[in-house]
């Protein structure tokens, strides 16, 4: 995982590296610094001349100023890095989600794709600016710390081989026992939130229901298991200070008693006064140090599973490849399926599609229908290849599509989904998704094709009009009216509408077909719907029942042939008129 | 909502946009302040001084070592020449000793006030939790109308967090901090008025530091803010529409656009952190600096044998003023260093507290209703008496004035009369609607999205209240009646269906409370849901998640007239109930519908006419106006807007 993570550091490894030297010279630096004032104490001590004093103040002064350049330059590089780090997080993460599959897509949901990319993007971000600040600057503080004890306290160091250990061994075990305790909490408190939210979204029903006391009594239960598990795992964390402070105490007391007696002992020959004072200065340095590196181990630790996440989109292997030597031009819109059968995961049980052989000749305006799921979606899918077919061959102009450079195949196989989207923009800019440069006479073809010209224009801004996120501010019908005018801008030899005209009036979708049928009879044209309005002129007209064609044929031969056909058709126009839906 | 684990950044710190960038200093909201402090004294009535006490206890404990320490050093001093450890030892080992008596206090009171501070703040986090959640119980729908679902959210993640951090960690240090600040300098100028001005001098040359980089920092976490919610808005965009996408063979527009968003974020967050990281290195080698300086200042002031002045009068400086001065100047400054490190939480936790606050006061739905619904039964004369159990039939228990009590029966009779409803003042929404429901009857109400509807049922249910006009319910002035007992006998199925995490049994059970196994089958049943409810793996015991996301929404839909069939109500209000139930499952359900609509006055919203069909009267809405009433039948012969509807020569939408 590590590994993995660390290919996008990047052009940001100079930083980072950059970040390192610098904090070593902080650090050093830093640990002069004691040293020096050791000594000033000792002249002052002495009755040195002001002169003397004002030197080594200088010198102090000047290392003060040569470890804030340091400090200040490694806090700058080191934001510098990581910022730059998430950014290729990021970027990598967006560009391999650009690359996966339908079926890559569906393993991943949107929403967890989005918090992937940011909150966790964020704490690994986080992490690895605290790793490059910390991570060497605490070993270093300990070693240099330790190093220049020794010198200066010489057998009064012996004090850290007690100190030390039982530091880390305490923090150690303190770190061992929080960590499990936080990530119990830590789901815990996620389906918390996750059950505020459905509360929230589902105001109406608990009001409906008058559900509110119920509600309070059950939130205010789950929010108390949290009070309890959370302070459970505080309070093992909040041991941390007086352990430390244990140390601390233990160091100081030992080093004022074993460091006078040595120190009168000797007559100030093994250890003098200023060097006792250090040696609590240092006492203090090792003992924060070991405090920060415990502190950076319980942070990795809880980012990791962050950076798990984040491995999860890098690693994900697209399941969808070209062939080495695609071909790039479609000779025309026909489509064959040759014994087929499609399942979405390898290891699913059920087939979506079985045994589907079907024939459409190019220009063939075609039907489906079936219920909900019937796997009429499954089956027009295949055709742009979104999915891969488990057994036998989608033929498009005659070749398997597998054979096809993906663009190129998609580029003559217009799709509009189901569950179809516009983005923010305006209507121009979501039209020429279509095709990038198409001129506004194009586009506004396209749209009197799709009977969205007319909407389009009595809006104020007409064709800039902006799209809100999400497209709310334009009706269903008009947008998907519009989405079948983006996917015309194409200029398709095969169009699939999957049910895309569901919330449009019978009329205007009566002339939408039209359109297709005067205006591009060469291509060949696949329509889902739920209306046997919307099929019932169609050449071909497809009835699907679990995964299989049922029946297919004209309406006149279904009528006779296909009990499912003949049922929807009638209680569609019992009463004598086709009927609305939402 | 994974925001706890490191929640450096708060997207509320962002600022409306567009609004001026001047001076964004991270400002401390005292009111806020004063309200949490109250607050914790309020929960916490003993806990709370007694922490105070533990803190101040333990701050003032580690500074005084500080002057033992000195003493100690000086006694080694004094003894260092004659190597007499002996005679020394009577001097400095009970020093020493007092010293370790101080330290194992000070680590009581450390260990005492750290366990208190997580139990406080856990309790009271806690407490504000169930208080916002109990007030938002309370909440008319128009606020869940008005504000967006991730903005409430954001209270109980985002703001709750920035709360912890305020309390167990930034006011603890703040409190702290400030005492030994006291503390030392109180010391200071017992010993050397001069000097403790000196380093005055120096200590405001470090908070102007810190303020600047304060300032800055704050500035850029700000645009930060901005960038990441742009950079959310773009890949959640994105995300929900990457099959679009790929169909369009769109993926390197989108990665050109995405690269865009990605640096300004790059950019924004860099320069925050830099700033951010810069701040600690300053005010640290400042405090060096200061060091040297007292060093200085005081190795000049004993070479020229200054007069020293105290608080205790005038002396002669020493080395014992200057070395134990000097090393009070590194607490000092360390303290200072520890308060501005906190600045920005506190900050951050105030403007957290402010929003939460700004919730928790936000006006409660009001409820003067005084009807309540009872259990009742037919007594022998056929008069109606309250009873404690379920018998079947319910009553409304009418108090009046003059202390009488009246009990009508609940049958489901729904009269509006001349309604008028505006949600926004000024757009009307309703304009003099009335209609009439008998019990039993079924009334649907067509016409395109934003004719009021869904308005009328909000009306019927009190999300809303009227502006003028009258609703009643058996008679009764619906605003008489108590919400909950009103909610309660009436079912609602709204098109978009939300289920909760729990058992698909637990969702149907939502509807009534008390509802055996059985009878919780037996609505499945009835709903048409019964079928695939067995086709899932465990059954009624499967476990729904995310809104139920493992189902389709047509099963979802089934599901939620499961839960309101359990409820068995007399009014019922679908609305928009079978919209994703493809035509011909429709029929299917139809059947348990029909059974279920039986003896009870339904109330319809759909789309498909034939849906609506044999309702026994249609109302076409239009704008707010009811334009067409009667029968199926009756509206064909009409030939008015329904039979365009019918005919497909209108668009619903």
């Amino acid at each position: 995982m590590l590994k993995r993570l660390s290919r996008c550091v990047r052009e940001n490894k100079r930083p980072a590296i950059l970040t390192l030297v610098f904090i070593v010279f902080e650090v050093i630096i830093e640990c002069l610094i004691p040293f020096i004032t050791a000594d000033l104490v000792n002249r002052i001590n002495a009755g040195a001349q002001p002169t003397d004093i004002l030197t080594t103040g200088l010198l102090l002064v000047a290392m003060a100023v040569v470890s804030l350049v340091c400090g200040g330059l490694a806090g700058y590089t080191c934001a510098k890095a990581s910022a730059g780090f998430a950014k290729n997080l990021r970027h990598d993460m967006f560009d391999k989600i650009q690359s996966f599959s339908f079926g890559n897509i569906d393993r991943f949901s949107s929403t967890s794709l989005v918090t992937r990319m940011t909150t966790d993007v964020n704490n690994v971000q986080m992490a690895f600016m605290m790793l490059i600040r910390t991570a060497i600057r605490s070993p270093l503080m300990f070693i240099f710390s330790i190093v220049m004890a020794y010198i200066m306290g010489g057998a009064l160091s012996t004090t850290f081989v007690v100190v030390v250990p039982v530091l880390v061994v305490g923090l150690l075990f303190i770190a061992h026992k929080a960590m499990p305790a936080f990530r119990r909490v830590f789901k815990k408190y996620d389906r918390l939130n996750e059950s505020i939210e459905e509360n929230v979204r589902g105001m109406r029903v608990v009001k409906g229901f008058a559900r509110e006391e119920y509600e309070k009594k059950k939130f205010g239960a789950a929010a108390e298991t949290i009070r309890v598990d959370f302070t459970k795992a505080e309070r093992i964390v909040a041991l941390n200070t007086p352990l430390m402070q244990i140390c601390l105490y233990f160091n100081m007391a030992f080093v004022l008693i074993v460091g006078s007696k040595m120190a009168i002992e000797s007559q100030g020959v093994t250890i003098d006064v200023g060097q006792i004072s250090a040696m609590l200065t240092y006492g203090i340095q090792i003992l924060m140090s070991l405090m920060m590196l415990s502190m950076i181990y319980v942070m990795l630790t809880m980012s990791t599973e962050s950076a798990k996440r984040i491995c999860e989109v890098l690693d994900e292997e697209p399941s969808m490849h070209e062939c080495a030597d695609p071909i790039r031009e479609v000779a025309d819109g026909s489509i064959d399926f040759d014994s087929v059968s499609f399942k979405y995961a390898a290891d699913a049980k059920k087939y979506a599609l079985e045994g589907i052989d079907l024939h459409i000749r190019s220009g063939m305006t075609v039907g489906i229908l079936g219920g909900t799921g019937s796997s009429k979606s499954s089956l027009v899918q295949l055709i742009p290849r979104l999915y891969d077919v488990t057994e036998g061959t989608v033929r498009v102009g005659g070749v398997d599509v597998r054979q096809y450079a993906i663009e190129a195949l998609r580029g003559e196989v217009a799709m509009v989904l189901q569950k179809n989207l516009l983005f923010s923009g305006t209507i121009k800019d979501n039209l020429r998704w279509g095709n990038a440069e198409a001129t506004d006479e194009q586009l506004v073809e396209a749209c009197r094709l799709a009977c969205a010209d007319e909407f389009v224009s009595s809006f104020p801004d007409g064709y800039d009009t902006y799209i809100e996120q999400g497209g709310t501010n334009v009706s269903g019908g008009q947008k998907q009216r519009l989405c079948i005018a983006r996917a015309l801008i194409k200029k398709p030899k095969i169009l699939i509408l999957d049910d895309s005209t569901s919330a449009v009036d019978t009329k205007t979708d009566a002339k939408i077909r039209h359109a297709f049928r005067t205006y591009i009879p060469e291509t060949t044209k696949i329509i889902i719907a739920q209306r046997v309005a919307s099929v019932m002129d169609a050449d071909l007209i497809l009835v699907m029942d679990g995964g299989r064609i049922a029946a297919q044929g004209t309406h006149e031969q279904l009528l006779g042939t296909s009990d499912i056909y003949r049922e929807v058709y009638e209680q569609q126009t019992k009463g004598g008129s086709s009927d609305e839906e939402a | 909502m994974k925001k706890h684990e490191m929640p450096p950044m708060k997207k509320n710190e962002t600022p409306p946009t567009g609004a001026p960038m001047k001076r964004p200093k991270p400002k401390i909201d005292f009111r806020a302040l004063g309200r949490v402090l109250r607050m914790l004294r309020e929960f916490y009535p003993v806990l709370l001084p007694v922490t105070v006490a533990c803190i101040i206890f333990s701050a003032a404990t580690s500074a005084i070592p500080a002057l033992f320490i000195e003493r100690v050093i000086s006694s080694i001093e004094t003894w260092i020449d004659t190597g007499d450890w002996a005679s020394a030892r009577t001097e400095i080992i009970p020093m020493v000793l007092i010293l370790i008596g101080l330290y194992v206090v000070s680590i009581i009171a450390i260990t005492l006030y750290n366990q208190l501070m997580v139990y406080m703040t856990q309790g009271f986090l806690h407490k504000m939790r169930c208080a916002m959640f109990d007030r938002m119980q309370n909440l008319p729908i128009k606020y869940f109308d008005t504000n967006k679902h991730g903005d409430i959210m954001s209270y109980y993640t985002n703001d709750i967090d920035t709360m912890r951090e305020l309390i167990s960690r930034s006011l603890p240090t703040l409190v702290q901090s400030s005492v030994t600040l006291l503390v030392i300098f109180c010391i200071m100028i017992s010993f050397s008025v001069w000097m403790t001005l000196v380093l005055l001098v120096g200590v405001t040359v470090m908070l102007m530091a810190s303020g600047r980089i304060g300032a800055g920092s704050s500035k850029y976490f700000i645009r930060q803010q901005r960038s990441v919610a742009a950079n959310e808005a773009f890949v959640q965009e994105m995300m929900n529409g990457q099959k679009v996408v790929k169909v369009f063979c769109h993926e390197d527009a989108c990665r050109k656009d995405f690269e865009v968003l990605n640096n300004n974020l790059r950019e924004d967050s860099f320069r925050a952190h830099a700033y951010a990281n810069i701040l600690g290195p300053i005010i640290n080698n400042i405090g060096h600096v200061l060091y040297a300086l007292m060093a200085m200042v005081g190795g000049l002031l004993l070479a020229f044998e200054a007069p020293n002045l105290t608080i205790t009068g005038i002396g002669i400086i020493s080395i014992s003023v200057i070395v134990p001065f000097l090393n009070m100047t590194r607490q000092f400054t360390g303290s200072i260093n520890q308060v501005s490190q906190q600045f920005n939480t506190i900050a951050m936790g105030l403007a957290g507290a402010k929003r939460v606050f700004a919730l928790m006061d936000v006006e409660p739905e009001a409820d003067e209703g005084y009807v309540t619904l009872v259990n009742a039964r037919r007594a022998e004369d056929g008069s109606i008496v309250e009873t404690e159990e379920h018998t079947g039939l319910w009553a409304w228990k009418h108090p009046h004035g003059d202390g009488t009590l009246t009990y009508t029966p609940l049958e489901g009779d729904v009269r509006l009369n001349g309604v008028d409803f505006a949600y926004e003042e000024g757009k009307p929404v309703l304009h003099d609607v009335s209609v009439y429901a008998a019990p039993g009857q079924k009334v649907a109400f067509v016409g395109a999205t934003g004719a009021g509807k869904t308005t009328i049922t909000n009306l019927i249910n009190r999300f809303y209240d009227i502006a003028d006009g009258k609703i009643r319910y058996d008679g009764i002035n619906i605003n008489k009646i108590k919400k909950s007992d009103l909610r309660r006998s009436l079912g609602i199925v709204l098109q978009e269906t939300n289920l909760f995490s729990g058992t698909v049994m637990d969702n149907i059970r939502y509807g009534n409370l008390d509802a055996t196994d059985e009878q919780c089958i037996e609505a499945a049943r009835l709903a048409g849901a019964h079928d695939f409810i067995s086709r899932l793996p465990k059954g009624y015991d499967t476990e729904l998640a995310n809104n139920g996301s493992n189902l389709s929404q047509g099963q979802r839909q089934l599901l939620a007239i499961a839960r309101a069939a359990v409820a068995d109500p007399p009014v019922m209000i679908m609305d928009e109930a079978t919209s994703s139930i493809d035509t011909r499952t429709e029929a299917i359900v139809q059947r348990g519908m029909d059974r279920l609509m039986e003896n009870r006055t339904v109330f319809v919203i759909a789309h498909r006419l034939s849906t609506v069909m044999d309702s026994d009267v249609i109302m076409v809405l239009d704008h707010g106006r009811i334009i067409e009433r009667g029968t199926h039948e009756a509206l064909i012969e009409a030939k008015g807007t329904y039979y365009q509807l019918y005919t497909g020569a209108f668009e619903l939408e």
